[in-house]
Parts: structure tokens; sequence; C-alpha cells
């Protein structure tokens, strides 16, 4: 085990040590249901599928997500530990990971947690499980983008719910980038690649793809390569601002 | 001796604070140095460009030989470092805290338990070992916060205010702990006690400003202090008049003080010139006029009173 798993064991541990993993698991869980069936209309819809399940996901994470990574840094410069993890024999790059890679994958336990859903969809009708297992892929790494900008945001700043509130408004920017709430800002003045640039970054349209069961590289190169952006400003953010 | 910690030309700003200003010294082996100075001096500041969490503005920082810059690794790997306040995972219990400072260390299986197991017991977590360090009293929180930084046996150790906070006996207990380590360390300590200073250090280093102003032994420092070899003479009384005029009589003295008298007891500072001892004269003079001594005893000298001697001229200078 590298220092990147020492780090990410003790971070996962830490979830479950405390009372965040019960609250963010349950509340996760009751609200993709609450979704899926109510807003989701899933039985009216009368379709053996997840659709009205990963629909809501986006909506989700971008309210959860943030919750759980504003503070992956904000508690270590509150209580000092960043002190304390900054003088260990571990690279910056390796914390950032550890870090992210252990908080990212809590929520893939929640994820994993949602299978009843799925236990149902194949009870009571044949749905086609590829399609569902890219959702759930795509979801996955939807969850990795939101927790990559949460981390950024929360090495900015010692205060949780400002950590909070960048994180929600960042997440969102992501979301809507493919619509005009967003275009608008930027149309009119900016050039049409810019556009093009700014509505390739939408959430939606990346997740959707995968969503509908169409494992394309290119989307999952977005997610993975927005993670890494993300953690890269996270680590320039903590070696400029790590003393205050 | 080999040096252990090597600073050169340190500096760091914050803006246009001036916060460590061209600091140099180095460090060797069986060394205890303890940092004074008063708070804002630059004691943290230096102590966390050492440990190599903050990057110095100017300067080079040498940890066991190796640059903090260019090999942070190898340098951090070299030494244990106990931050200000002794920060830790307060949801982890001591002994999953110290097993993950092994682990990140390098240790693993028969030789982490070994390590963990030792420490626990040098510095008295045994009885807490599987309660969450936030529960834990602040004498406990600054054991954990010890035993994270000696778990490896580093060759350097940084300790910010080690002390702070603590109960006499548990000061007591960690400057023990701290002596038994000092002769085979290199030990830079950060404190506000200057009794400390007397109790563990074999060096002291007064900052203010960001600049050393003394550097020395504990001793050489109490002989900057105006009492220095200063002669404190109990009398019971009555006595006659002048008794003041025939101190200051004695060859060496520079002046006697009352320090206080009434109808029983008077009691004296006789202060000698250039520092000079002059016990033995003082007490021939005591001899010779038959007085009935109750105390005679010399002064070392008052650290306090050189700390605020060098340090408030250097903060009136802004």
């Amino acid at each position: 085990m590298g220092r990147i798993g020492v780090i990410f064991k003790r971070e996962l541990i830490g979830y479950f040590a405390t009372p965040i993993a019960a609250v963010f698991i349950i509340i996760f869980l009751m609200l993709a249901g609450a979704f899926t069936f109510y807003l989701g209309d899933f039985f009216a819809r009368g379709q053996a599928d997840l659709i009205s399940f990963f629909d809501f996901h986006p909506w989700l994470y971008l309210v959860l997500v943030p919750a759980l990574a504003m503070r992956l840094w904000a508690e270590e410069r509150r209580g000092g530990t960043i002190e304390l993890l900054f003088t260990l024999p571990i690279t910056l790059w390796e914390a950032v990971a550890g870090k992210f890679l252990a908080a990212w994958c809590f929520t893939g336990i929640a994820l994993v947690l949602t299978f009843p859903t799925w236990v149902t969809v194949n009870i009571l009708g044949e749905p086609d499980n590829g399609v569902i297992l890219a959702s759930y892929l795509g979801s996955f790494f939807m969850a990795g983008g939101f927790m990559a900008i949460g981390s950024c945001v929360s090495a900015l700043t010692k205060n949780q719910v400002i950590a909070f509130v960048i994180s929600v408004v960042v997440g969102l920017g992501f979301i809507l980038s493919g619509y005009p709430m967003v275009l608008d800002v930027f149309s009119g003045w900016a050039p049409q690649f810019v556009l093009e640039l700014i509505s390739s970054f939408s959430f939606l349209t990346h997740f959707n793809a995968l969503s509908r069961g169409v494992i394309d590289v290119r989307d999952l190169v977005y997610f993975l390569s927005l993670i890494g952006f993300w953690l890269f400003a996270t680590a320039l953010v903590l070696e400029w601002k790590k003393a205050e | 001796m080999e040096s252990m910690v090597e600073l050169r030309r340190l500096r760091k700003t914050f803006g246009p604070i001036v916060a460590v200003d061209q600091v140099s010294f180095t460090v060797g082996q069986g060394e205890v140095l303890g940092f004074l100075g008063p708070n804002g001096a630059g004691k943290s500041t230096t102590m966390k460009m050492i440990t190599g969490f903050l990057t110095p503005t100017k300067g080079t920082v040498k940890v066991n030989g190796f640059d903090m810059q260019t090999q942070p690794l190898e340098a951090k790997k070299s030494l244990g470092y106990l931050p200000e306040g002794a920060p830790a995972y307060g949801e982890m219990t001591p002994l999953s805290f110290l097993v993950f400072i092994g682990e990140i260390r390098g240790f693993r299986g028969a030789e982490l338990d070994r390590r963990v197991a030792e420490t626990m017991e040098k510095v008295n977590l045994d009885g807490v070992a599987h309660q969450p360090i936030d529960t834990l009293s602040k004498g406990f929180k600054r054991r954990v916060g010890l035993a994270q930084a000696i778990v490896h046996d580093p060759v350097v150790l940084i300790l910010d205010e080690p002390t702070d906070g603590l109960d006499p006996n548990q000061k007591h207990e960690v400057r023990g702990l701290i002596k038994t380590m000092a002769r085979e360390k290199a030990i830079i300590l950060s404190t506000h006690v200057l009794e400390e200073v007397h109790a563990v250090c074999t060096r002291a280093m007064i900052i203010a400003k960001g600049k050393v102003l003394t550097d020395g032994t504990p001793a050489e420092l109490e002989a900057r202090s105006r009492y220095h070899n200063a002669v404190i003479l109990r009398l019971r009384g009555p006595l006659p008049d002048g008794v003041q005029a025939m101190l200051e009589g004695v060859p060496g003295v520079k002046k006697a003080e009352v320090i206080d008298e009434d109808k029983a007891e008077h009691e004296y500072r006789i202060l000698p010139k250039d520092g000079q001892p002059i016990i033995s004269a003082v007490s021939q003079c005591v001899h010779r006029q038959d007085w009935d001594v109750v105390e005679l005893s010399v002064d070392r000298g008052h650290l306090d009173e050189v700390f605020r001697s060098l340090t408030i001229p250097a903060q009136a200078l802004t």
C-alpha cells in the first residue's frame, strides 16, 4: 500500500467513524427514492428502465456532494492538521489524490446502495441492464466531477459554509453550461468557438449520453480530465494558501 | 559536532510584513535549542520553514543534510514535528492515529506494531489507546502530538510550545521525556516559559521582530542580567545605622539595594561591578560586623529580566 493508499484508508474510515457516513447515505437513498418514485413517476411511466432514477442524479449531487466535499480541506485547515499532513514525508499531490479518492469512493458506496431500485425494476420487467450499468458508471464519474470541484473550493477557505455555497454555484454552472441561462452571459460578445467550448463543458450533455447506454470514451475522458483539472487546481490553491 | 539542522539567511515575508529576517544557525546532535521570544516574534514561522510547511521567501533549510526545498521527502523523513496546539484527527483514537502516522512513514506489519506500542508506552498513552482523541484532556492530546512526532525515532525533533497549557506535573513529565531523548537527537523547541530553558535546554536563542537577538547557553544568557552574581543578604535586626553604606564599601560592590526592611528582618540585594563574583568579599564583611545572618545567597541572574531588556527595545523600535 503506497502513501496515497494510507491516506485513502484513513479518510474513508474517517467517514464511518463520524455520523457523516450514516447521514449522507440515508439522505442520499431517501432523496434518490423520492425523486424516482414521485417526481419521476417511475410506476406511471410503465417503462422497465431507470431513466427516472438517473435523471435526478445531477441535482442530487449538486447539493449532496458539496456537503461532503466542503470539509475536505476546510476542516484540515480549521483543525490545524494541514500542518501535520504537509510536514509528513508525502507530496502535495499524494495528499490531494488520497483525500479525493476516499471521498469519491464514499459517494460510490452510496451509489451502490441504491441497488434495491435496480432489483425492483428487474422484478417488474426486463430492463436493459447494459444501459443501467452505463448509467451507473456515468453517475459515478459525474459525482467525481462535483467532488473535484468541491475539493478545490474547500481548499480556498477555512469556512465550510462558504465552501458549500460556492461549490454549489460552480456545480450549477457546470450542469447548466449547455443551457441559455449560462450561454446568454457569453453570447453577443464571445466568439462562437467559446460558446461551443462552454456548452461542451456541460455535465448534463455528457451524463445524458452515458445514461442512454452509450459508453463513449470521450465522455469518460471528459469527466476524468475535469477531475484532473480541478485536483490540479486544488494542489495549486493549497500551495498558495496553506499557511492562512 | 555534526550539524543536523542548518538555516542559512532564512527570510519570510507575508506581504509587507517581515516575519523572519536573515536567520542563520546550526543545531547539532545532543543540543536542545530553546526558542524564546514575544508572541509574533517569528518563532513559529521559523519552525514552519524548518519543517517544510512554509516555503522561505529567501534562504535555505537543511535537515540531516537534506535541503528542504530540493529534497523535501528525505528531509521530512528525518524529522518529527509537534505543531503548535498539537493538532490531530479528533475522530481517531491515539492508537489508530499513531498507526496512520507510522504507515505514512513507511512502517508495516510487526515493525509498525512494535514502534506504535513502544511510543505509546513512552508517552503514557496506554490507558486511553481506544478513546477518540476529541474526548481526551489537553495533557493527553499533547502527548498524542508528541507521540506522532517520535514514532519513527527521528534525528531531528521540532516542538512548538510542547508544554503550553499543561499542569505542572504534565510539564515535568514532558520535560523529562525531552531530556531522555536529547542525547541522540537535535531538538528545537519554542517556549514562553523561561524556567523551561533551565530545565531542558542546552542553548537558548531570543528572537524578536524576526531577528536573532542572542544565542548562547542559558548560563550565558543569565550572565547578561544586571542581577548576575548579585548577593542576596538577609539579616535579623535590630541593626545599627549605615548597613547599606557599609555594604557598598565592600570591594567590587556597585550598589546595595534594600529589598525589604522591617523591624525583625532586613533584606538587601548587593549588585556587583561588571558581574564579578562578590560573595566572598560580602561574606567577610558580614563576618567582621558579626551580623546575625538568616540568608546569604548568590543570584544567578533572571532570564525574564534579560528577556524583557532585550525584547522590549526591539519592539519599541517600530
